[in-house]
């Protein structure tokens, strides 16, 4: 199995992400997906510089891989996507049917996102004629929907799983950072900012919920399918996604790794990450139950 | 074929009785599902049968009211032909279209019952004329439903980039989540809108009265605590209070319901097609009363759109029935976001 760091979800300063994929390039990682696929008003880096990072990360033997912006509301949000996929000559993480359409039209290969709700075999295969070489599993499906999948899976089509991170969750024309500080979304001041693994929601009772993220709104549990690489493996997917937090990535994917090679078993691992994750873990989606349970493999 | 109006009002029928009250009131369309998880209203009690479809689609077109039926879950592999026989039954039973969400689903439709037209469900999260286009290439779609993101410009601009006839939303419970891209529910509770067609499902509330309070729980998290006489609202799990940074609020959403009857004249000007009435879960006084207020409420707009103002009796009939008794006109108001 192949390890891929997902698209960074949250807003950091502009030379905070250059060092944070100068990190990258040096970690055990084969897939690097890069690009802003959550919020247009984030401009911190543009289009240009996620291919300046994707041109280094490539240059270390990675693959770089550029997302599209998951909701598109205006001209420019498809502007920007036509630049995406037009303009610097990457690979594309399609995240909307829209950028599903440009990129078929002009018969470029491309990864189906998390996005896409592919939950059938009818569904994939449509993607994989249309150019999929790869999909990537919603987060709420469980092994039992994926099993059937994989059974019927496209030659050549590649399955990749979100399998660490806090989980994206939903997406939002509101802005509820914004919100939280009585700002309208169209001057939001980029409070983002400030939260580089988001604003975390509590219930009245003190237990923590959710967590905001601009339109986004993410668990705050840790998704983690450390203990499942065995599951994962006899599956037969392909590759596993780990998502940026603000620390301690590198470190997640060097026991990621050591992980599939066999250094290291679940149980060492799991303690190993408590020390380093943001929030206690859940893996419910994967077993079929509410997403923030933690079921013992 | 039924012949289409210049304008649509499209209502909600849970079951019979309420799409009586829809085409009795003045509905163009209703829109409907089965009894099980094919589509996004999968509620104990509610939904037809094949005897109760049949007899409301002979009801709805002896009146010349047109039926639609919601397909608009996303099918798993294992249970697949539970969706395509549904497909099946409704070009079988004759319904008008049918609201579809997964592309897979629409491609056996298309090439299965090609006559059938297909209306892309508002769960397909196609929010730019890109992705509705896609719908249209593939597989005909002749209407998309918007989810409701979009400002009013950003709406106009979509419509005059598609053939596709376009449907919003103009009155009901309020998704703040783009529909098709939210897994709260299901990460909760375990049931999701997209494959199971519920949010927030009734089987895991719980209502208690504590000291602190009447509190309202999720499986086992707390949505929400009301003070004694605060109204105890459902614990629909957006629509709660939460604490963020010591501060308690609906960091999400406040319960409240989208109403729009202040801009028909606005959408029919920008060439929408049709508006749709959430609430296949509420009671057939409901859907009459609803229907009633916006059958008046675009007939006066069609006969006059320049001079069109919202009545109060319209307005106060509305709010009577809005989640909340608060209403909103959600992102069509920019600000709102």
């Amino acid at each position: 199995m192949k390890l891929a760091l997902g698209p960074l979800l949250y807003y950091w300063p502009r030379q905070q992400v250059f060092d944070f994929y100068e990190a990258i390039a040096q970690a055990p990682v084969d897939i690097v997906y890069l690009g802003e696929t959550v919020c247009a008003r984030r401009h911190e880096l543009r289009v240009q510089d996620w291919a300046e990072i994707a041109h280094k990360l490539t240059a270390t033997g990675k693959q770089a891989v550029l997302g599209t912006q998951t909701l598109i509301e205006s001209e420019s949000d498809l502007k920007t996507l036509r630049r995406v996929i037009d303009e610097t000559g990457f690979l594309t993480e399609a995240n909307d049917m829209g950028a599903v359409r440009i990129l078929a039209a002009e018969k470029r290969p491309f990864v189906a996102g998390p996005f896409l709700n592919v939950f059938n075999s009818a569904t994939l295969a449509l993607l994989a004629r249309l150019g999929a070489t790869r999909w990537v599993m919603p987060v709420e499906m469980s092994r039992d929907v994926l099993r059937d999948l994989q059974a019927h899976r496209s030659a050549g089509l590649e399955t990749e799983v979100f399998a660490y991170g806090r989980l994206p969750l939903a997406f939002s024309a509101r802005c509820f950072t914004a919100r939280h500080f009585n700002l309208q979304k169209d001057d939001c001041q980029f409070k983002c900012l400030e939260f580089p693994d988001g604003l975390l929601i509590r219930t009245r009772e003190q237990q923590e919920f959710l967590t905001l993220n601009g339109i986004q709104t993410q668990s705050s549990k840790v998704y983690n399918l450390i203990g499942e690489v065995d599951d994962l493996r006899e599956l037969g997917v392909d590759i596993l996604r780990i998502s940026p937090q603000s620390r301690h990535t590198t470190e997640l994917l060097d026991i990621f790794r050591a992980r599939l090679e066999g250094s290291l078993d679940a149980a060492a691992a799991r303690t190993k990450m408590a020390a380093l994750a943001l929030a206690e873990p859940c893996n419910g989606f994967w077993y079929g139950k509410p997403g923030l349970d933690q079921i013992a493999a | 074929m039924l012949t289409g109006k210049p304008f649509e009002l499209v209502c909600p029928a849970g079951a019979l009785p309420a799409l009586k009250a829809a085409v009795d009131n003045g509905a163009d369309c209703v829109y409907t599902g089965l009894k099980d998880n094919t589509n996004a209203r999968n509620f104990t009690g509610l939904n037809f049968d094949d005897a109760q479809l049949r007899e409301g689609i002979r009801y709805a077109h002896d009146r010349r009211v047109k039926v639609l039926l919601a397909l608009n879950t996303y099918p798993q592999t294992a249970t697949w032909n539970r969706w395509t026989a549904a497909v099946d039954k409704a070009a079988d039973f004759g319904v008008d279209a049918i609201i579809l969400a997964d592309p897979g689903l629409m491609e056996y439709a298309k090439a299965k019952h090609p006559q059938l037209r297909l209306h892309l469900s508002v769960q397909g999260s196609a929010t730019s004329y890109e992705a509705i286009n896609f719908y249209y290439e593939q597989f005909g779609i002749q209407r998309a439903v918007l989810p409701r993101v979009l400002a009013m410009a950003q709406v106009e601009h979509v419509v005059k980039h598609t053939p596709v006839e376009i449907e919003v939303f103009g009155f009901g419970g309020l998704c703040v989540m783009v529909e098709g891209r939210c897994a709260l529910s299901a990460y909760v509770t375990g049931d999701s809108p997209n494959t199971v067609g519920v949010c927030s499902p009734g089987k895991a509330v719980r209502y208690e009265q504590t000291a602190a309070g009447m509190e309202t729980r999720l499986n086992g998290v707390l949505i929400d605590r009301f003070a004694e006489g605060e109204k105890t609202g459902y614990p629909t799990l957006c629509k709660g209070r939460f604490e963020v940074n010591d501060e308690t609020y609906y960091a999400i959403e406040e319960p409240t319901s989208l109403n729009t009857l202040e801009l028909l004249p606005k959408l029919m000007e920008i060439g929408v097609k049709a508006v749709k009435i959430e609430g296949r879960q509420r009671s057939p006084a409901y859907v009459a009363q609803v229907t009633k207020v916006w059958r008046e409420a675009i007939d006066a707009a069609l006969r006059n759109r320049q001079n069109f103002s919202v009545r109060e009796a319209w307005m106060a009939e509305l709010n009577k029935v809005s989640e909340g008794n608060m209403h909103t006109l959600g992102a069509y108001y920019r600000p709102w976001k």
